[in-house]
Parts: C-alpha cells; sequence; structure tokens
C-alpha cells in the first residue's frame, strides 16, 4: 500500500510502497524479486535511515521465540518492541541489557542502530548481548551470523541501518534484577566543568547521564543535572513496593494529539522551561527509588511528544567527540547556545570504549539535542558538522536526516570496510535507504 | 481452561484473534495448511501468556481430512473460530476455474466440511460456540469480487441457518462482517482509513462479540448503514454501477 511515511523526526516525509509478512518465506520471495527496500520497524529513528521507495514493515513479524528464564536468554522475530519484551521478561526478573531513551523500538531496530543506553561505560551497546541473529540478505537467503560466525555480516548488521539485510530474528541475553525499580541519585552540576568532573566520579554507577541546559551563558554555561542509578535491591524499596517487587503501578499515558504550531517554540519558551526544569531539584543532590519507566523512559510517558516540534518536523543532532577533546564540546555547545536554536533539554553523556565496524558510539562524550527545522538550520548544523569532523567525532546515523556525504566518510574510520561487506551482502542494491543514497552507501 | 479453536491460523486476523483469546487465558488450538508455519506463534503465545498452545495441519480444502482433523485435537474446544479465507485474484476467476474453485472451496465449501462437523459435537453435546469470519463482500454481488463476494455470500447464508438449527440446541453462532482490515491480504489495496480496521480491533470486537453472544457483528458500525444502502440500491440503478 502507497503510504506517506516519516521517522520520528517528522522529516523528511515521502510515498513508500509498504509490504509486510508474517512468514519467513514471504520475505525471502519478497526479497528475491523486489529491488529498493528497506526494512523499518517501529519508526522511532530519528531522521531518513529507514524511508526508501519500498518499505519492508516489520510490525507484523512479532513473535517471542524462545524466553530462557533461568539463564537469562531471549530470542525473539525481529519485529518485537522493546516495551512488549519488557512487560515480559520483567515479572520474571530480568530486564533488557541495554536500552536506548524510548522503549518503542523493534528489535530489529536495535541491531540496525546499534543503540546506546545510559550504561554504555559499563555495558556497551546493544551489539554486546547478541548471541546470535537471522539476516536475509539481497539474495533472499536467510544467513546466521554471530561474532564468531559470518564476522563480517555480524559486524556490519550490527550499526549497519539495514544495508546488509533484514533482520529477522535476535537471540539476546537479558540482565538479572531484583526489583523494577532503580535507585536514583539527581546531582545539579554549576557547569559544563562541574558535570564532567561529575561523570568522573560517578562513573561506577551503572547507569548515568545528564539533562544539559544548551542556552545558558557565563558562569552557568552547561549547567546540568547529573542523573545515576543502579537496579534497586528488595531492602531499597517501600513495605508496599516490597510485596510486589517486580510489578509496577499502572500509570495513565499523556499524549500530544496534534502537531503543535511551531511558535509555540522560541527561545523564550525553552529558557523558561529550562530554568523551571534545572531549579525544580532545590537540593543540590536528590536520592530516592522510581519505577524503571520514568527513569529510562521519561519522554514515553507522552505519547507522540514530536508533535510538539510543529508540523516542519525537527532533527536530533547527536554528535560524540573522543574524551580527550573536551575544548571541542565547548566550541560546539558555545556555537549552539549562542544561536539560540537549541531546544527544551539535551542530553549529555560519557561513552565506554567501544570496539565496532561501523556502530555510531566511541569513547568520549556524546551529545544529543533537537533542533525544528526551519531556515538556515541545515547550513548551521554543517558548520557544526565541520567541528566535530576537526576533533575526530561522528554523527549518529539514526538521528541523522541531512549530514552531507563527505562527512560520513571522513568520520566513520571503517566506512570503506563496511560499504565492501554491504556490497557483498546487498546484491544489486537489493537494500537502499534515503540515508544510503545520500551519503553514498549504496549505488 | 477454556479453550478456542482458530481455523486458518495463519493470517494477520487469526493471529490477533488468537492471542486476543490467550490475554484472557484460553489454550489455543491453532489450525492452518502448514501447522509448522504457526511455531513461532505457538511459542508467543505460550511465553506471553502463558497458556498452552497447540498446532495442527488443516486444509480447507481436503474436505475428507476434516473429520480427522477435528478427532485428532488435544479437546473439543468451547469456542471454533474459522477464519480462513481466499481473496483471489476476481480477473483470474472469470476465466480461470482453478482459481474461481480455490476462492469457492477456502470461503465456503471448505468452511461448510469443517463447521458440519463442529456444529454435530457441539449439538450432541449441548454447548459451544462457533464463530464464522464472512465479509461485507457477500452482501451484495459486485463486479469487482463477486466470486469472493458470492462464496462469502453462501457462508453468511450458511451461518444464519446454523445459528437458527443449533439455537435450539443451546449452541450460539456468531457471524463476523470485518469490512475492510489492514491485513497481508489487502495490502495491495489502497483502503480508506476511517473505514479499515486493524486487526488487534477486530480481534477486540470478536472477542467482545462472542462473549455477549451478539448474532450478527459489523466489526466498524459505519458498515452496518453502509450495507444497509448498498443493500437497497434497486438493481437498475445498481447494475450499472461500477464497483
Amino acid at each position: 500500500m502507497q503510504k506517506r511515511l516519516a521517522n520520528w523526526g517528522n522529516y523528511p516525509a515521502i510515498a513508500s510502497e509498504e509490504t509486510s509478512f508474517t512468514q519467513e518465506d514471504q520475505l525471502r520471495t519478497f526479497v528475491s524479486n523486489h529491488k529498493d527496500l528497506i526494512a523499518r520497524g517501529n519508526g522511532r529513528c530519528y531522521g531518513d535511515a529507514s524511508l526508501g521507495k519500498h518499505s519492508i514493515s516489520m510490525l507484523r513479524y512479532d513473535k517471542i521465540l524462545q524466553f530462557d528464564t533461568a539463564n537469562g536468554i531471549l530470542e525473539t522475530q525481529a519485529g518485537v518492541t522493546l516495551d512488549q519484551i519488557l512487560d515480559i521478561i520483567v515479572p520474571k526478573g530480568w530486564f533488557l541489557p541495554i536500552t536506548p531513551g524510548t522503549k518503542f523500538i523493534t528489535v530489529g531496530g536495535a541491531v540496525a542502530s546499534d543503540v546506546h543506553g545510559k550504561n554504555h561505560h559499563v555495558d556497551g551497546a546493544f551489539s554486546n548481548h547478541i548471541i546470535d541473529m537471522d539476516v536475509i540478505t539481497g539474495d533472499g537467503n536467510t544467513i546466521t551470523c554471530a561474532p564468531d560466525k559470518n564476522p563480517d555480516l555480524f559486524w556490519a548488521t550490527c550499526g549497519g541501518m539495514g544495508l546488509t539485510g533484514v533482520v529477522t530474528r535476535v537471540k539476546f541475553d537479558l540482565k538479572k534484577i531484583e526489583t523494577a525499580y532503580i535507585k536514583q541519585t539527581q546531582i545539579k552540576a554549576k557547569n559544563l566543568e562541574d558535570v564532567i568532573r561529575l561523570f568522573e566520579e560517578y562513573k561506577h554507577y551503572t547507569y548515568s547521564m545528564a539533562w544539559i541546559d544548551c542556552l545558558k551563558k557565563g558562569d552557568a554555561f552547561g549547567r546540568s543535572i547529573l542523573i545515576v542509578g543502579e537496579h534497586a535491591k528488595p531492602e531499597e524499596l517501600t513495605a508496599k513496593q516490597r510485596q510486589a517487587p517486580l510489578t509496577l503501578p499502572a500509570k495513565r499515558k499523556l499524549t500530544v494529539p496534534f502537531n503543535l504550531p511551531s511558535f509555540i517554540l522560541n527561545t523564550l519558551t525553552v529558557k523558561i522551561f529550562n530554568w523551571l526544569y534545572y531549579n525544580k531539584n532545590l537540593k543540590r543532590e536528590i536520592n530516592n527509588v522510581v519505577p524503571y519507566e520514568p527513569f529510562f523512559y521519561p519522554l514515553d510517558a507522552i505519547l507522540h511528544w514530536n508533535r510538539g516540534y510543529g508540523k516542519a518536523g525537527f532533527v536530533q543532532y547527536q554528535f560524540v567527540l573522543p574524551l580527550e577533546h573536551k575544548d571541542g564540546l565547548v566550541k560546539i555547545l558555545q556555537r549552539i547556545s549562542d544561536k539560540g536554536w537549541g531546544s527544551f533539554l539535551a542530553v549529555l553523556k560519557v561513552f565506554g570504549n567501544q570496539d565496532s565496524l561501523i556502530s555510531f558510539p566511541m569513547e568520549g562524550y556524546t551529545l544529543a539535542l533537537d533542533f525544528p527545522v526551519r531556515k538556515g538550520l541545515f547550513d548551521f548544523l554543517d558548520e557544526l558538522d565541520e567541528i566535530v569532523l576537526q576533533y575526530g567525532g561522528r554523527l549518529y546515523l539514526s538521528k541523522d536526516a541531512r549530514m552531507k556525504q563527505e562527512v560520513f566518510w571522513k568520520s566513520y574510520p571503517n566506512a570503506e570496510k563496511f560499504a565492501a561487506i554491504v556490497k557483498q551482502y546487498n546484491h544489486n542494491n537489493t537494500f537502499t535507504s534515503l540515508q544510503s543514497e545520500r551519503l553514498a552507501l549504496t549505488k | 481452561m477454556p479453550s478456542v479453536l482458530i481455523l486458518g491460523a495463519g493470517s494477520d486476523m487469526a493471529m490477533a484473534i488468537a492471542r486476543e483469546y490467550a490475554s484472557h487465558q484460553y489454550d489455543i488450538q491453532l489450525a492452518a495448511r502448514s501447522g509448522n508455519a504457526l511455531v513461532p506463534l505457538q511459542q508467543d503465545l505460550q511465553i506471553r501468556y502463558n497458556v498452552t498452545a497447540s498446532v495442527h495441519d488443516f486444509d480447507a480444502a481436503a474436505f475428507d481430512s476434516h473429520a480427522a482433523f477435528f478427532a485428532s485435537l488435544p479437546a473439543v474446544p468451547d469456542i471454533t473460530i474459522c477464519v480462513f479465507g481466499y481473496l483471489g485474484d476476481q480477473e483470474k476467476a472469470q476465466r480461470d476455474w482453478s482459481e474461481a474453485a480455490r476462492i469457492i472451496h477456502t470461503n465456503y465449501t471448505g468452511a461448510v466440511s469443517i463447521l458440519n462437523i463442529v456444529a454435530e459435537a457441539y449439538a450432541q453435546r449441548g454447548s459451544g460456540l462457533i464463530a464464522g469470519i464472512s465479509s461485507v463482500a457477500g452482501e451484495r454481488g459486485r463486479m469487482s469480487n463477486y466470486i469472493y463476494g458470492s462464496a462469502k455470500a453462501g457462508f453468511t447464508a450458511y451461518l444464519s441457518g446454523l445459528r437458527n438449527r443449533l439455537f435450539h440446541a443451546r449452541v450460539h453462532v456468531i457471524s463476523i462482517q470485518p469490512g475492510f482490515v489492514n491485513t497481508r491480504m489487502t495490502q495491495h489495496l489502497t483502503l480508506p482509513p476511517l473505514l479499515t480496521a486493524q486487526p488487534e480491533a477486530v480481534a477486540k470486537a470478536v472477542y467482545n462479540g462472542i462473549r455477549k453472544k451478539k448474532n450478527v457483528l459489523y466489526v466498524k458500525w459505519h458498515w452496518k448503514y453502509i450495507m444497509l444502502i448498498i443493500r437497497n440500491i434497486p438493481e437498475g440503478i445498481f447494475k450499472k454501477l461500477k464497483l
């Protein structure tokens, strides 16, 4: 069916022929007879990575195949979303080894983006937890791969944005938990120096990230709230919570029912919001025990929050810079704060080391923030790209909708190698996306 | 635990119905031409909902096998839902009897064959419930799909007669008219969003309709009135339309 598709940023939007399937052989036949395909999960990547002429909707390929509750191993078809998985595993005392800031992504999407979470510095990215997986490659064959089985396909598929083929089945390990709660600590940081020092001081915590105010100048430049946490132990819960430590109380969902007019979001409203957010914490440090949902997925509580940016959509700009280039981070933050176009709070995190072929994370600082699409934005982001390049950083392909191709080829050290593997499995450009064309990864 | 048999369990709609029933703690018997293809769904139901699910080979067009199939089930199901159907290619079916026969056998003859057997068992036992997924296409023949429509018309009439007969044996029969549903069967069609249901919505409607023992259920209420109008267009006008 011809459909208008856009991912989470609502930019870009295209007309695409969408196909869905429930049996693997249906998909294999389809792949062998078509070109210009791209697999699409729940549309939560922000840009154009899963947009193409023909999209393969994975959402009906959503069966849980095996759950080893003794050893914490889960095997699923790739279209299952993380929120469904959490509903199944948390009551049995298991948690996702890695989760991004939304639970509304598919397992296949987690692989294709090689997603990271607040625990990257401790547990790595999603690829670090995959036992094995199946990929339907360009010739319509299913190939099983793992770090020690067809490793070239495995590493080019993790973070490979769907260009090696369609991920259909994934087996991965889970994390043992005793409760569905997180013991969190929030610490206010006066400025960028302060928060970077705090990251170092709190690096032994499993989970950490900071909300950073990108608009603040002067002494309070980079003021933040560092949030760290650990899975709570039963004795840390209240008596009432302890009665059912693995069950969360039901919560109501809010939604943004339609696109808000874009004038609502301006420098003033964002400044007010950031002020409120920073100053809601009266004390410098707050310690409490919270359900896992608000800790990991604060924005999931507001369905369709992306509509808050209006009809023109937004792009999320996420880059990483090597640890030794804190000065680059300062430079970029200054540019953003001078421009005053950034929106609400941005997220700052320190990544740990990761060996990978094409995945985004590397040891260093990563900053993510939203920019509503407007005139001049892309020129401004091109300028930021130059700084990222200059300091040896790179951009996250899952968020990207506009990077120039030379920026990609210069910033990903394994780009050539990745492209060669893609060519090997992606026969005759069976799989192409707007992004792969834009970055000249296919054709 | 109560149990439900789903005939034609490979379709998107059937999968959604299976999940709906499993979420209400029914044991699920899944039947389709290739039982093997249903194993992922079987695992899924057992892991997600902690129920027992079984898979069975069932070919709607292999009439002779139906009695043995029903006898082989792990238990006589409390509810039987007949979901299978085949839209087919109308133009091909006009010229090619094998396509026409496949449409008729899947949507009508095959359904009659298996439901006759289920009905006998339920009538003898004096309990049970049969649900048939028919189609609004069966309410009036249209040039674009009258072979499918006529088979579904036959099925609708069959269900109505069966309901009448089994009422006296305390067995309930429900006819379900889903209207457009967003499934693999219809993915090549451009459907009006307002009139198109998601499989999960159909599944919920089927579950509630069965629980409330409805006789005829339109999943989206609009369809009841659309079909009322379509049924009442005088034939002299209707035949001139290109529907």
